[in-house]
């Protein structure tokens, strides 16, 4: 009986060890991406371009999303604005995935996620005239990583000046 | 550019229908077929012949390289090393010693000759069981010299469907895509191969980003998408003439394309509004139609061999399964139910199968199903792979694979790689850049 418990103990012992350690791997990679992520959506400026002051050109997804987060919401209101301002201007919105999908259903998510972009720039009073949509799936990464940083960076809408 | 083969082929002696050697094609083979490939015999002034014509020094020796050369990679057949064969090739393909070459453990013996006439390449094979001391079969061929690659893969295909009771598959080519350059910014390319890597040819400049070409299963016509102009479209291209056209009149980016059997209409998918639906055109009279109509991404579809039934990815669960519905959209079915995400559904030539890519838990697979979806059994696994295509006899897929970049993004490459359905025998194909996207060809003669 004694001989049971001391064994029980130890595995205890042994899984806190276990469950600790995989904690302290857990926090590391946390902090290595520390306040470029939130969930698997990139919040990063890394790669971000502007296409006037405080008016960012793209916005993020996550894995196998085409949902707009609150940050991807008002970067398309900035833009908006932005394209009210410049009446003249129309813009191609091109939508990107990450590397871990096959081909054709990226190019298919790429395009949903432009769309996406499109819909809430419309919502905004942007003509759909003016908005081209481009999927280019996997085909055009900005991040060569195989790392969740990179995919997150990559996975994204990119508004481009047509003219 | 290429062109038409004129091939005369008579049979020599009828085949007799004795139970001689089988190799069992529906295991895996771990024990290939020991078998000796004599080279050609050739008359000195033959030999001369085609020297000048083909640059080739004994074009005997160089047909039977390609007959060694594809028994091998198809991992059913074990060729013996010449060194070790006791007949001079003249003599063999008269009457082969049987007891030579059964002392070095050749059960299946190809002896023949190669003839220089009237400007043609003549060439005669026997296939022998030598066990049992007999002829298996004998052949013979005419064509113009410049077809001498063919003429070994016309030789490999007939020697593995009467020792397999299947079709062949070497003579036969294989459409890809050529990749070049940094993973941001690939150059691609259209690209085309003989099966086993000769003869390679790029079909565009690369000036604009191609993806997924796939072959006419009844003519030499590919159906791939290209950004010309930055509009992703689905194109038709000739590989004869070079001609090209855009395929339908679609208001947004059309892609995913296959032929129908028949070769008659293609099927793809149309984007707006991020919905993708499946079309397809019917190239005679243009006619468009819609097959599916559903707000997910419906895409990757890929009839059966009989046309009845398409079978094609879709994401109306809320994730990636495969699907099998009637050809008219009617009938649909989910059929993959196993852990993960599962893509690129193609239905084997044979028609029992489909034959997909899955992505669980970080892993691709390249794997196949039932056309129910029952009976899954995953081939392969690896970091990154997809785009199986079916040999013309659903007996090998052809995919392609990625690797994975290091922490400063390098060491990125793209390669073709070929496994049995079995699960064995996976291998690379040696392409001159890296590679993607493969389309087998059918027989190009029969």
């Amino acid at each position: 009986m004694r001989l049971n418990k001391i064994l029980k103990n130890t595995l205890l012992v042994l899984t806190a060890c276990l469950v600790l350690s995989a904690c302290a791997t857990k926090k590391e990679v946390a902090t290595d991406i520390q306040g470029q992520m939130q969930g698997d959506v990139y919040t990063g400026t890394d790669t971000v371009e502007y296409l006037a002051d405080g008016v960012p050109d793209r916005v993020f997804f996550a894995t196998n999303e085409s949902i707009l987060t609150t940050a991807s919401r008002e970067t398309l209101r900035a833009q908006a604005a932005w394209l009210r301002k410049n009446p003249n201007i129309n813009v191609v919105l091109e939508g990107h995935a990450d590397e871990r999908g096959t081909r054709e259903y990226n190019l298919a998510l790429g395009e949903r996620r432009a769309n996406a972009a499109k819909d809430y720039l419309m919502t905004y009073g942007i003509s759909s005239d003016r908005i081209t949509v481009l999927s280019y799936g996997k085909e055009r990464p900005v991040d060569s990583g195989s790392n969740p940083l990179a995919w997150s960076k990559n996975r994204r809408s990119v508004t481009v000046k047509a003219n | 550019m290429i062109k038409k083969i004129l091939i005369l082929l008579f049979i020599l002696i009828p085949i007799k229908a004795n139970a001689l050697i089988e190799v069992d094609i529906t295991r895996g083979n771990l024990n290939p077929l020991p078998l000796a490939v004599s080279p050609l015999s050739i008359d000195e002034e033959s030999r001369k012949g085609f020297e000048k014509i083909l640059k080739k020094e004994n074009i005997g020796s160089e047909i039977s390289n390609i007959v060694e050369n594809n028994l091998r990679t198809s991992g059913l057949f074990n060729p013996l090393d010449k060194k070790a064969f006791l007949q001079a090739p003249d003599i063999a393909n008269l009457k082969p010693r049987f007891e030579d070459w059964n002392l070095i453990k050749a059960q299946a013996l190809i002896t023949g000759k190669v003839n220089y006439i009237d400007d043609k390449l003549r060439v005669e094979f026997r296939l022998w069981d030598v066990l049992a001391a007999k002829e298996m079969m004998a052949l013979a061929f005419t064509t113009v010299p410049n077809n001498w690659r063919r003429v070994g893969h016309i030789i490999s295909d007939k020697v593995y469907e009467r020792l397999t009771g299947e079709k062949g598959y070497f003579d036969t080519r294989i459409i890809y895509v050529s990749e070049e350059g940094p993973k941001t910014q690939r150059i691609k390319k259209l690209a085309i191969m003989d099966q086993d890597g000769a003869n390679n040819k790029f079909l565009t400049l690369g000036n604009e980003l191609v993806l997924t070409p796939r072959f006419n299963p009844a003519s030499q016509m590919v159906t791939y998408l290209s950004y010309f102009k930055n509009m992703p479209r689905v194109y038709l291209l000739d590989i004869e003439t070079g001609t090209q056209e855009v395929v339908g009149d679609f208001p947004g980016m059309t892609f995913a394309p296959r032929f129908s059997p028949d070769g008659k209409k293609i099927i793809m998918s149309f984007a707006k509004d991020g919905k993708s639906d499946i079309y397809t055109m019917d190239l005679e009279n243009r006619i468009v139609e819609k097959i599916t109509n559903h707000p997910s991404i419906d895409t990757s579809p890929s009839y059966s061999p009989d046309g009845k039934y398409i079978t094609f990815n879709s994401d109306r669960s809320g994730y990636q399964q495969i699907y099998v519905m009637k050809n008219d959209g009617s009938d649909v079915k989910r059929i993959s139910f196993g852990n993960g995400l599962y893509g690129t559904p193609v239905w084997s030539p044979r028609g029992d199968l489909i034959a997909f890519t899955k992505l669980h838990k970080g892993k691709f697979y390249i794997g196949v199903m039932r056309t129910d979806g029952s009976g899954e059994r995953l081939l392969t696994e690896n970091y990154y792979q997809e785009a199986p295509s079916w040999s013309p006899n659903g007996r090998v897929l052809i995919f392609y694979r990625e690797t994975k970049t290091n922490s400063k993004g390098e060491g990125f490459s793209a390669k073709l790689w070929s496994i049995d359905l079995t699960g064995y025998n996976e291998r690379q194909i040696k392409t001159p850049t890296d590679a993607s996207d493969p389309s087998w060809s059918s027989l190009l003669s029969n």
